[in-house]
């Protein structure tokens, strides 16, 4: 028999009994419709790490995470149990910086007192003091300065970004959630093909991937292609090209949608031109974070040219519906 | 106690890789792919996994009039025959590639052909 804590509650599960059934059973809400494992839908994060059989099927990158299917899990120990609609831990973080990458992108540097654990690629939920919460992608690496790096596009009447922008400066706090998603990197395969791509601020993810894979010693090609419809929406073109310059297994492709496309930037849709220029993707790793139409069709795009699903992350940057 | 097709064929593992094999063929083809669009991949791989762990006899707690309720919704916008015959198709040459036997093969077939008029909804 072993224990379960869930936000200081503690339960037992019987022998025999899944985490699932004994939780059912313990009347918490949790979802779930297969329990055979297939639909993922009751899914839950452990601070132990979980039993491997109750982690088949899962993500990599999740399966770090110590996420598991409470509904094919019998303890091998006790174990501390997350449930996802679990309220967010919050912590108080100090803007250090707010300067403008275009037209309608801000860098928004926050810094905080200890370090703040995460991968590369992941996202937090910003929060602002009347309870509007949404989600930005971090940009860098974990620091020795305990800073986190955010790429914050305006949007026309947005209600947070447009706050960011105008309102927060350099001093002001800002509460900052757990990081959370499974779109990073992990330094295995390290000669396997990467391909990056992203629309618009997609771009942040992407950059603590890729920084991430390069410091890991990633030996495998590194495409990057990132788009947007006019030049004036990119940013860091120079720092990618010259990192370009500076790896040789790192290449960079710009990638402009509307009409005025200058030399050196590839005319067309950014996913389309990835998909020119690499035609055989077998045994490659993808990351797709941005406008959610082109991560959803590129998806599919990079399944049929022969990337496995598991290999597959993706971001797709939602918009809140009001 | 002989083993259950499921078991003979390869478990899970056999699952996982049939899948990525089927959803590229089912997606490519014109006939029934709209089917499949417009949703979540990750969720509808998740649902070709227990399209294959039932068709491989393993272990699922599917009924019959849980097979019309999860097509219904395609029965509406016009799932017939011919796209069932489609899967069919998908589902052998799916396993042929694989190099799974022909008589497990004909088993698996056996058992998706036993849900047609629950999935057409007839
Ligand atoms: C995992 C994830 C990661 C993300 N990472 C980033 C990132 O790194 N950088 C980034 O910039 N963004 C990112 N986003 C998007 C971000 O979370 C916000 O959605 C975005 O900043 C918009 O929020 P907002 O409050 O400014 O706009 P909202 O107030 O939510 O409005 C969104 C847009 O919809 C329009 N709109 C709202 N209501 C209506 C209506 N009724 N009719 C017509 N139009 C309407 C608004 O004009 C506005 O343009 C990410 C999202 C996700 C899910
Ligand atoms: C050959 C016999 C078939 C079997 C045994 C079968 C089995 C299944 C199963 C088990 C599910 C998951 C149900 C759930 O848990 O939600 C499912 C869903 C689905 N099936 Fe089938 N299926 C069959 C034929 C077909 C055909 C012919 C089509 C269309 C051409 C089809 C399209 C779908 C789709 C699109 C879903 C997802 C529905 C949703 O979005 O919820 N299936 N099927
Ligand atoms: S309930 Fe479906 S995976 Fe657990």
């Amino acid at each position: 028999m072993y224990t379960l804590t869930i936000d200081e509650s503690n339960y037992t599960c019987q022998p025999g009994e899944t985490v699932l059934d004994a939780l059912l059973r313990e009347n918490i809400n949790i979802s779930y419709a297969c329990k055979k494992g297939t639909c993922h839908s009751c899914m839950v994060r452990s601070t132990e790490v979980p039993p491997q059989s109750a982690q088949a099927g899962l993500k990599k990158t999740l399966q770090t995470l110590n996420y598991f299917l409470p509904c094919q899990c019998y303890p091998e120990q006790d174990m501390t149990i997350k449930l996802p609609d679990q309220s967010d831990f919050y912590r108080m973080g100090t803007v250090i910086d707010n300067t403008l990458l275009n037209r309608n992108t801000i860098l928004l540097v926050i810094a905080f007192a200890d370090a703040f654990e995460f991968k590369a690629g992941q996202f937090v939920n910003l929060q602002k003091s009347d309870g509007v919460t949404r989600s930005y992608s971090i940009a860098n690496i974990p620091q020795q300065s305990n800073t986190l790096e955010f790429h914050i596009r305006r949007l026309p009447d947005g209600k947070f970004s447009a706050w960011l922008h105008d309102e927060v400066s350099v001093g002001d706090s800002i509460a900052v959630s757990e990081p959370r998603g499974h779109c990073f990197y992990l330094p295995e395969r390290r000669e396997q093909g990467l391909l990056l791509v992203g629309t618009g601020t997609g771009l942040a993810p992407l950059a603590g991937i890729l920084t991430d894979a390069l410091a890991q010693g990633h030996t495998g090609p590194i495409h990057l292609f990132h788009g947007s419809r006019d030049i004036e929406d990119l940013y860091r073109i120079d720092e990618m090209r010259q990192l370009a310059a500076q790896h040789p297994n790192f290449h960079y492709t710009s990638c402009l949608s509307g009409k005025n496309v200058p030399e050196g930037f590839a005319a067309g849709r950014v996913n389309e031109i990835a998909l020119s220029l690499l035609p055989d993707l077998k045994s490659w790793r993808v990351f797709l974070c941005g406008h959610p139409d082109m991560v959803n069709q590129m998806k599919k795009q990079v399944f049929l040219k022969g990337v496995a699903s598991a290999d597959i992350y993706a971001d797709a940057f939602l918009i809140t519906p009001r | 106690m002989s083993a259950t097709l499921y078991e003979r064929i390869g478990g899970e593992a056999a699952v996982n890789a049939a899948v990525e094999v089927f959803y590229r063929k089912v997606l490519e083809d014109y006939r029934i792919n709209r089917f499949f669009d417009n949703t979540d991949m990750d969720k509808q791989i998740a649902k070709q996994k227990a399209f294959f762990t039932m068709a491989f006899g393993g272990p699922n707690n599917y009924t019959g009039q849980d097979m019309r309720n999860a097509h219904s919704r395609l029965v509406k916008s016009g799932l017939n025959e011919e796209h069932f015959n489609a899967v069919m198709e998908h589902l052998g040459a799916t396993l042929t590639e694989l190099n799974v036997p022909a008589n497990l093969i004909a088993e698996a077939a056996a058992i998706a052909e036993s849900t047609r008029k629950d999935v057409l909804g007839q």
